[in-house]
């Protein structure tokens, strides 16, 4: 990934501050997009702060995000927690769950760790399902929270925001660009002195959180929670060919993915429900014919254009 | 400048693949500001000694130290920190980095942690140093082979390493390339820097190291100035077989 400039936070912060204003525009329908627009845009930036520089493809999205609808699930339909203390138990024990997982990893790469994380998401979503069935008692899970669409789409917003500040600050600074180095050559970054472990920890960690806090404030959308649902890996999918499609190679990539392919989703799922995956394959061979390096490659290519035009 | 005082040492090193010992009770100093060759015929174990130096690879026995300081139970970029440079014996640079970039990667995280400003200025100074300044917002792709090796000798010296290995730096050059990199590697030594080289070239070998640590099938068969092991009976012998010693 490039090192982000301020002239692109200034572009966030306007985009943000129009995007706040959605809910007050658009109908019951358009809103629910968005939330869903809000809940993918947050998860594939955050999913391309960590695979976008180091080309590790993670598969495990459904497990940091299953991981907060269950903790909020849980909390609230069993213990009596309140959503916020939940919300925060989420982000530390996605945390936790990712640091664990980057260090299972580490020794991973190619494809062995695309098959890792995905299985592990699997199993994680197993052994969730099997405590639930026969110790918590109950198999489904109440989520009941004054929460309207609008809140949720404000929350996923804000966290959206606070991914990509996060993100512009790690392109800036001396962990990103160790990234960028570890991505070209891991050899090379350990023989010019960097802690390579180190780093993809702390990237695959901040995923993990970004992955369960999401998770978590979505859980209320859904009033019942079951552990297949938010466990679902069609989700870990999804937000890698949403990042792909956008491009991992800038920050806003998964931007420009996420809204087109999530529009297409919609349209496609409403007038022939039985076909909508159909559109997932479609994209994934786009981008592998089309747009390798996404919209984002596409972009820049244009603009490279017209600049030597001019 | 005089070479003085042992900065690296390697006492009794071994190193066995599986069965395979690929290097085998080695030991030798290197002086500040001294260069010494390591040569021998290929498959002497010659890279890997350089491996266990950078830490790529562990020795199996014995025990590698700089200043004093054990080293060979250390990571990579802990060796590199503190002050072991390399470069490959197939040129590696980050081909999606400028090749400014690719040199401010040695400038970062080495032995001085440069940042920002400063590195980036560093990491100029040091291509101009080996004379690829103007090529600084070049992609990778578009270098020839001796400027590729420039670049990575760059990102190496922007480390700042208090000892340089390069490993047959000077292999795959043509020979008006040859005449180049050797002034290069001749500017480093007049620079006083310590280095180790593996390397093939006998004309290099001969004008630039102060010693050289001859090896055969992973083990040492002599040391001494350039002059004294070319000559050595053992020496001829490993290069060239029984029936010409």
């Amino acid at each position: 990934m490039k090192r982000a400039n301020w002239q692109e936070l200034i572009w966030v912060v306007i985009i943000v501050a129009l995007a706040a204003f959605w809910p007050m525009m658009v109908n019951g329908y358009w809103l629910g997009i968005g939330v869903d627009m809000m809940m993918y845009i947050a998860l594939a930036t955050s999913w391309v702060l960590f695979s976008g520089p180091t080309h590790y493809i993670s598969l495990a999205s459904a497990a940091f995000f299953g991981v907060g609808g269950f903790i909020v699930g849980t909390g609230m339909s069993d213990y009596d927690a309140s959503f916020w203390s939940m919300l925060a138990l989420s982000a530390l024990v996605g945390g936790v769950l990712a640091a664990l997982i980057g260090l299972a990893t580490l020794r991973l790469s190619g494809v062995y760790f695309v098959i890792f994380t995905l299985g592990l998401a699997e199993m994680i979503r197993n052994l969730v399902s099997w405590v639930q069935n026969n110790f918590l008692g109950s198999r489904g899970l109440y989520v009941l929270t004054d929460f309207t669409d609008t809140h949720l789409y404000w929350m996923l917003l804000a966290t959206a925001a606070a991914v990509y500040v996060l993100g512009w600050i790690i392109s800036r600074s001396r962990l990103g660009f160790a990234l960028r180095i570890i991505g070209g050559d891991e050899t090379v970054a350990r023989h010019v002195g960097i802690n390579t472990a180190m780093a993809k920890v702390i990237l695959f960690t901040t995923t993990g959180i970004f992955g369960a806090i999401v998770g978590a404030i979505i859980a209320p959308r859904w009033s019942y929670i079951e552990p297949n649902q938010v466990f679902s890996p069609q989700l870990s999918f999804f937000v890698v060919i949403m990042a792909l499609l956008g491009g991992s190679g800038r920050l806003w990539g998964p931007v420009v993915g996420v809204i087109p392919f999530l529009l297409i989703w919609n349209w496609v799922d409403a007038n022939f429900p039985h076909q909508s995956i159909l559109v997932l394959g479609l994209a994934f061979l786009v981008i592998v014919y089309f747009l390798p390096h996404g919209f984002v490659g596409r972009i820049e290519q244009l603009r490279a254009h017209l600049r030597s035009r001019s | 400048m005089k070479p003085s005082g042992t900065i690296l040492s390697v006492k009794n090193v071994t190193k066995r693949f599986g069965g395979l010992v690929a290097v085998s009770n080695m030991s030798f100093d290197v002086a500040q500001h001294e260069m010494v060759g390591v040569i021998g015929p290929n498959g002497s174990g010659k890279t890997t000694m350089i491996n266990m130096i950078s830490g790529a690879h562990k020795p199996s026995d014995g025990r590698i130290a700089l200043r004093g300081r054990l080293i060979s139970d250390q990571q990579p970029q802990n060796i590199a920190r503190a002050g072991i440079g390399r470069t490959f014996q197939l040129v590696r640079l980050l081909p999606d980095l400028t090749v400014l970039e690719n040199v401010m990667a040695g400038a970062v995280y080495g032995h001085r942690r440069r940042w920002g400003r400063d590195a980036e200025d560093f990491a100029h100074d040091v291509l101009e140093r080996v004379g690829m300044d103007a090529m600084s917002d070049a992609p990778i792709s578009s270098l020839t082979y001796i400027d590729q090796k420039r670049v990575e000798l760059a990102r190496t010296l922007a480390g700042e390493p208090e000892v340089l290995l390069l490993d047959e730096w000077l292999a795959g050059l043509n020979p008006t390339e040859l005449e180049t990199g050797i002034e290069l590697i001749h500017a480093l030594r007049d620079e006083g820097r310590t280095v180790v080289l593996v390397e093939h070239v006998m004309d290099a070998i001969r004008s630039l190291c102060d010693r050289c640590v001859v090896m055969s099938s992973g083990a040492k068969i002599a040391e001494g100035t350039p002059e004294e092991v070319l000559s050595d009976k053992e020496v001829v012998r490993a290069y060239l077989g029984d029936d010409d010693a």
